[in-house]
């Protein structure tokens, strides 16, 4: 008769955040920035019909990385929360805090109690009447809160990503200037240099000047609007769709070797 | 309120978030008791709605008394409201219950919208409003009838649509004119003889104002305008640029002119027998 290996506690956690680094390194990177006008959503992302950035609210916008159908799960669960605290209060009193509290609670809870941790890191955004007032908190998979300012990088190279974004980002950049910056470094890894096209991006800003809904998309017409020079001139090995759900509950979203 | 996301928010199914109420939440849903009696005369009544088609969309107005009873309520009350960019909805009946529907029923449309990524069809945002309906025929039963006007721009069809309901949930689709409450019988008269396809925007507004002032002449539940008091009816527009309530200097303007006009014709324009009209 074989007995169960022991397996220490502080082990066990340690490999359940392996494995889900592991997953969200194979992704692509998300960032989320602020601008002048209020904060910009840049995914590399090729599919049209599933997004890696969402309204949730009024003044709130969700994006993440990681796999999939745990992301979108956590991305409908929040647009309900905040509906139905709209509804039962007034609408200004829902709020991004509120909101990332509910998920770190709920990331934690999955963490600790189920075998398999969410691959999934996710931004929560609030834009406020000025720039003092926005908000973005980062969840990590284990329910960690960071509380950012300027920008943040999510996804497989977010290490490199940060960096460059560091030296690039600035307080009160136009939207322009924070698009071509965070597409700059999407594109940029230790390794090499693309250059994204519009068609390969998934673009979204919560717009200080909107009236009440302060989400929008930008079009991949407005996006090309804003990068002239960002012509598909250099056919793109990467750029086949990354977030279609696989055939096995096994594959992650994206090619194993991206990650940075 | 929950403090974190129980099973059932991160269960994926249906976009719909009074389907989403009816499991999680049925205390903010409308009540559903029956006790037999009539209750209609607990809460404010909601009056007259008028819409009308034009070349552009479609234009949507209400006047802005409450009543109960004999007594006048509220008289700066609104019963049009935008039910997302492109829909507009008007109520008449039991203010309270109907005032609450729109709520639902705009958090319903915004929520499908985010969760799908796509807002709703002309025609599945009509029949999501009789299922709204639909869970207050109880309530309806013992004199709480609620019952809106829907109007909206069809960006699929590139032209502007009205549906109205009965309390059953009856959805009932409205070719050019339709109106709604006490005074909706003059209303329609009046729309009858002055409606036309071709109006622009300005002369759809002036047609469903005049709509209006007749409803008002003849029905004492439903208000003029009140130009001592600047309490004008409220009149939203929806075109393929979306929903625009009529801002107050632009009421202003088309209310007194009709109003002069009504001291030389009090029963108001002249639609011409025979010829082309």
């Amino acid at each position: 008769m074989s007995m169960p290996f022991y397996v220490s506690p502080e082990q066990i956690i340690k490999d359940k955040a392996d494995f889900a680094r592991k997953g969200i390194a194979r992704g692509r990177s998300v960032v989320v920035m602020e601008y002048d006008g209020g904060i910009l959503f840049v995914a590399e992302n090729p599919s049209r019909a599933l997004h890696k950035i969402s309204e949730i609210y009024d003044r709130i916008g969700f994006a993440a990385v990681g796999k999939y159908n745990e992301f979108e799960s956590l991305r409908v669960a929040g647009i309900r929360l905040a509906d139905m605290r709209g509804f039962s209060y007034d609408r200004s009193d829902v709020s991004a805090r509120s909101l990332a509290n509910a998920y770190a609670t709920t990331l934690g809870t999955i963490f600790t109690e189920t075998q398999k941790p969410y691959e999934v890191e996710i931004v929560v955004a609030e834009v406020g009447d000025d720039r003092d007032d926005d908000q973005m908190y980062r969840l990590r998979f284990d329910g960690s809160v960071a509380d950012e300012k300027g920008f943040v990088a999510m996804g497989g190279s977010s290490e490199d990503l940060t960096q460059i974004l560091a030296e690039n980002w600035r307080v009160g950049l136009t939207l322009e200037e924070a698009l071509r910056v965070s597409v700059d470094g999407l594109g940029t890894t230790a390794a090499e240099h693309r250059r994204l096209a519009p068609d390969q991006l998934e673009v979204a800003v919560l717009d200080r000047a909107r009236p009440r809904r302060k989400f929008k998309r930008l079009t991949t017409a407005q996006v090309s609007d804003m990068l002239p020079e960002a012509a598909p001139d250099q056919p793109d090995p990467e750029a086949t769709i990354d977030v279609g759900i696989p055939p096995t509950g096994e594959e992650r979203e994206t090619e194993p070797d991206s990650g940075g | 309120m929950e403090k974190s996301l129980s099973s059932a928010y991160l269960r994926v199914s249906g976009s719909s978030f009074a389907a989403f109420l009816a499991e999680e939440a049925t205390d903010l849903l409308p009540p559903t008791v029956a006790s037999g009696t009539d209750l209609s005369s607990l809460a404010p009544h909601a009056t007259t709605i008028v819409a009308a088609t034009f070349s552009d969309g479609v234009v949507i107005a209400g006047d802005r008394r409450a009543t109960m009873g004999n007594v006048i309520a509220q008289r700066d009350i609104e019963k049009v409201f935008a039910a997302d960019d492109h829909t507009g909805v008007g109520i008449a009946g039991s203010a309270g219950i109907a005032v609450e529907l729109v709520r639902l029923y705009q958090v319903e449309l915004e929520h499908y919208e985010k969760i799908e990524g796509t807002p709703l069809s002309m025609d599945g945002k009509a029949n999501r409003l009789a299922t709204l309906l639909r869970g207050n025929l109880g309530l309806a039963m013992q004199g709480l009838a609620a019952v809106p006007l829907l109007a909206g721009y069809d960006t699929a069809r590139n032209r502007g649509r009205i549906f109205s309901y009965d309390v059953t949930g009856g959805r009932y689709e409205e070719l050019d004119f339709h109106a709604i409450g006490s005074g909706s019988y003059f209303a329609r008269g009046s729309l009858k003889k002055l409606f036309d396809p071709r109006h622009d925007r300005e002369a759809a507004v002036a047609t469903v104002l005049q709509a209006l002032y007749d409803a008002a002449d003849d029905d004492s539940a439903t208000g003029g305008p009140d130009l001592s008091r600047r309490i004008f009816p409220v009149v939203a527009v929806i075109t393929a640029d979306g929903f625009e309530r009529v801002d107050e200097g632009e009421m202003s303007r088309a209310v007194e002119a009709m109003v002069a006009e009504r001291h030389t014709r009090p029963d108001g324009p002249l639609a011409p027998v025979g010829g082309d009209a």
